[in-house]
């Protein structure tokens, strides 16, 4: 407990993700089985169980505590954990121990005990801590670690350690389980790779590259290439095994649970890749309305029936413990063909292929995606010969996204950025011109915010210029004098409630700094309303 | 000044502790070190949360303000009959003293708000 402990502080404490993975590793290498296993189980946030209530954690502390000053603590420091661990006062009969056991010691403890006996195994605990330790057990406890390490840096450090390529990783991750023990043994040379091909799990999925008109026109041809269109849903990949079956987000995360109505209806041994929807009134729906049902833990029968859940099917990885990704997208596109037939029509259907014949059919095309409000993001390009490899492999997918919408709007306030950026205001927060429904009186309404679109030159003179513009400051927000234009561009509008201009925008990025426009000929909010389509 | 230094000679400073006020800390000047170790010393450092806002990769915890316990020991020890409270977080003296049955106000002296972040 008391080297996790370290290994979280150094963690927390240290800005460069090069610097934390060496920690991280040095940590994996030198700490005993299975306490590793556990430490990156809770560091990679792949714990299933809490081992106590957050709730037991504040009973403990009321009753050792003036509730009022520990309130008062508590939105000094921000957060309960923190505030726990510091103004932990000593019971007054404390047991004192010799040493604070292992962490895989206190993982069974609290998993074998009662309601009770969780109750004095933490007091036990609390009692004979340092409040960096106490911290890290009901972080760990709670399942609440937050140190700012992802889970690709977590990958690429396990993948270093053995000298593979983290796309290896990648594919084992989701078939292990903490705490580890295969996984390890394999890193060690102890063992070999762990077996996971009877577990149902996700695989790295093949991607697309941005499709540049002048450099890659010439090798599109309608005899060699396919084009779909691009949904504006979420990628998944959606496997079934023996009765059981799941659905993972392109990151690998299982979001089976926010999609039962689609998880119901995956009765069959395959892995299909495709664009996640919804469709509302039996028609599919937009990104907007997908945003129901994202994230959502247990949807409500309400919910599903309003949104219910659809798959566009646009590749076949595997069917009958077959593996497909060999073939080329054409003898796959004839399996997946076949393979969707035979399912329900409202939960799953084929990415239609688009006919086309010259550049100028591909660029209807993507002219009528343009159309859709946002339905359709644009194209995807595919040669028909590829094979199905994880990654980005060159010249094989291509996605041609319709034009961004543009609008002007003026910088209103900055905040400085993280890691390398942390001297620099690159956080920009922009408005539009329009009615503030407060005052009812013209004003700069805020739309959104964006980090990046700029080169560093460019941010550089934007820092500058925010240095000799600065207004009033509210926290780490630095609000300027209303003069700065940029032009915005995005992917789609959505109507927020949250938004005081009532819209919230996707994928913002500063498109072209306006240095030359005056802050009064910036767009209005009716501009973005009508390139919405709203 | 530190400004003055000409950028090819970053390394100068190495295995040095250049002191600066605590809101210079991540400021443009410090862009010409070459590896420093951001390290703030505020009692506030015991505070994680507040550690990494100030993006110190080492948190001293040194201050020169009293510890609560000594605070209200000390109010006890004095026996005063009554405690004026110039400045902190005066809410939670005050109701902190009057658990102890010591008379405590506020003075809400001007000048002397709390000043919240350091």
């Amino acid at each position: 407990m008391k080297a996790f402990s370290q290994l979280l502080d150094d963690l927390y404490f240290t800005n460069s993700t090069l610097a934390k993975e060496t920690i991280l590793s040095h940590y994996l290498k030198t700490a005993p089985d299975p306490d590793r296993g556990w430490a990156l189980a809770a560091i990679a946030g792949t714990l299933s169980f809490d081992l106590f209530k957050r709730n037991l954690t504040k009973t403990l502390m009321m009753e050792r505590m003036d509730p009022f000053l520990f309130d008062l603590s508590r939105h000094y420091v921000g957060e309960m954990s923190e505030t726990i661990a510091l103004s932990w006062p000593q019971s007054s009969d404390a047991v004192r121990l010799n040493r604070l056991p292992d962490l895989h010691e206190v993982i069974n403890e609290f998993q074998n005990r009662d309601k009770a006996g969780i109750r004095a195994y933490l007091i036990l605990l609390l009692d004979n801590m340092t409040p960096a330790e106490r911290w890290a057990l009901l972080k760990l406890g709670t399942r609440g670690l937050r140190i700012g390490i992802s889970a690709r840096t977590v990958k690429r450090t396990l993948a270093n350690m053995k000298g593979v390529d983290i796309g290896v990783i990648e594919e084992l991750w989701h078939g292990l389980t903490p705490p580890y023990l295969d996984l390890f043994a394999w890193i060690d040379g102890r063992a070999d790779m762990p077996d996971i091909s009877k577990v149902l799990t996700y695989a790295p999925v093949m991607l697309a590259h941005p499709f540049d008109v002048e450099k890659d026109l010439e090798r599109i041809n309608p005899a060699t290439h396919q084009a779909e269109w691009k949904w504006d849903g979420i990628r998944v990949q959606v496997a079934g095994l023996d009765g059981d079956a799941k659905i993972f987000s392109r990151t690998g995360d299982d979001i089976s649970q926010s999609f039962p109505d689609l998880v119901e209806a995956i009765n069959f041994n395959a892995v299909l890749d495709g664009e996640l929807l919804v469709r509302p009134n039996e028609k599919i729906g937009s990104f907007n309305d997908l945003q129901q049902r994202l994230g959502r833990k247990k949807p409500s029968k309400k919910l599903m029936t309003e949104y219910p859940a659809h798959l566009i099917a646009y590749d076949i990885l595997s069917r009958e413990g077959d593996n497909l990704r060999t073939l080329t997208l054409e003898n796959r596109r004839t399996h997946l063909n076949r393979f969707i037939q035979a399912q329900d029509p409202t939960r799953f259907s084929l990415s239609k292929i688009l006919n086309f014949q010259t550049f100028h059919d591909l660029k209807d095309l993507r002219e009528e995606a343009a159309q859709t409000g946002g339905l359709i993001e644009g194209l995807m390009i595919k040669d028909k010969s590829s094979v199905y490899v994880a990654g980005r492999p060159k010249h094989a997918w291509y996605k041609w996204k319709r034009d961004p919408f543009l609008l002007d709007a003026v910088l209103m306030y900055a905040q400085r950025g993280t890691g390398k950026r942390s001297s620099y205001y690159s956080d920009y927060t922009f408005g539009l011109w329009g009615i503030d429904p407060k005052t009812k009186e013209e004003a700069l309404l805020p739309i959104g915010k964006a980090y990046f679109g700029f080169t560093d030159e460019e941010l550089k003179q934007i820092d500058k210029w925010i240095r000799s513009h600065k207004l009033a400051r509210f926290g780490p927000v630095q609000e300027v004098t209303k003069e700065l234009v940029f032009e915005v561009a995005f992917d789609s509008a959505q109507e927020s409630k949250r938004h005081k201009s009532g819209y919230a925008l996707r994928f913002p990025r500063i498109h072209r700094i306006r240095w030359d426009k005056p802050a009064h000929e910036a767009d209005k909010i009716e501009a973005l309303a009508r390139l919405v389509g709203q | 000044m530190v400004s003055n230094i000409p950028r090819k000679e970053s390394a100068r400073f190495a295995g040095k502790i250049v002191l600066c006020p605590p809101a210079q800390i991540n400021d443009r000047w410090s862009r010409r070190f070459a590896d420093p170790l951001p390290t703030v010393a505020s009692g506030w450092m015991q505070i994680r949360a507040r550690a990494r806002q100030k993006r110190a990769e080492m948190a001293l915890i040194v201050s020169d303000h009293a510890d609560w316990g000594d605070l209200i020991r000390t109010c006890e020890e004095t026996e005063a009959s009554e405690v004026w409270i110039t400045h902190g977080r005066v809410d939670a003296l005050e109701y902190a003293l009057h658990q102890k049955g010591i008379k405590a106000k506020a003075l809400n002296l001007i000048g002397m708000d709390e000043e919240v972040g350091e």
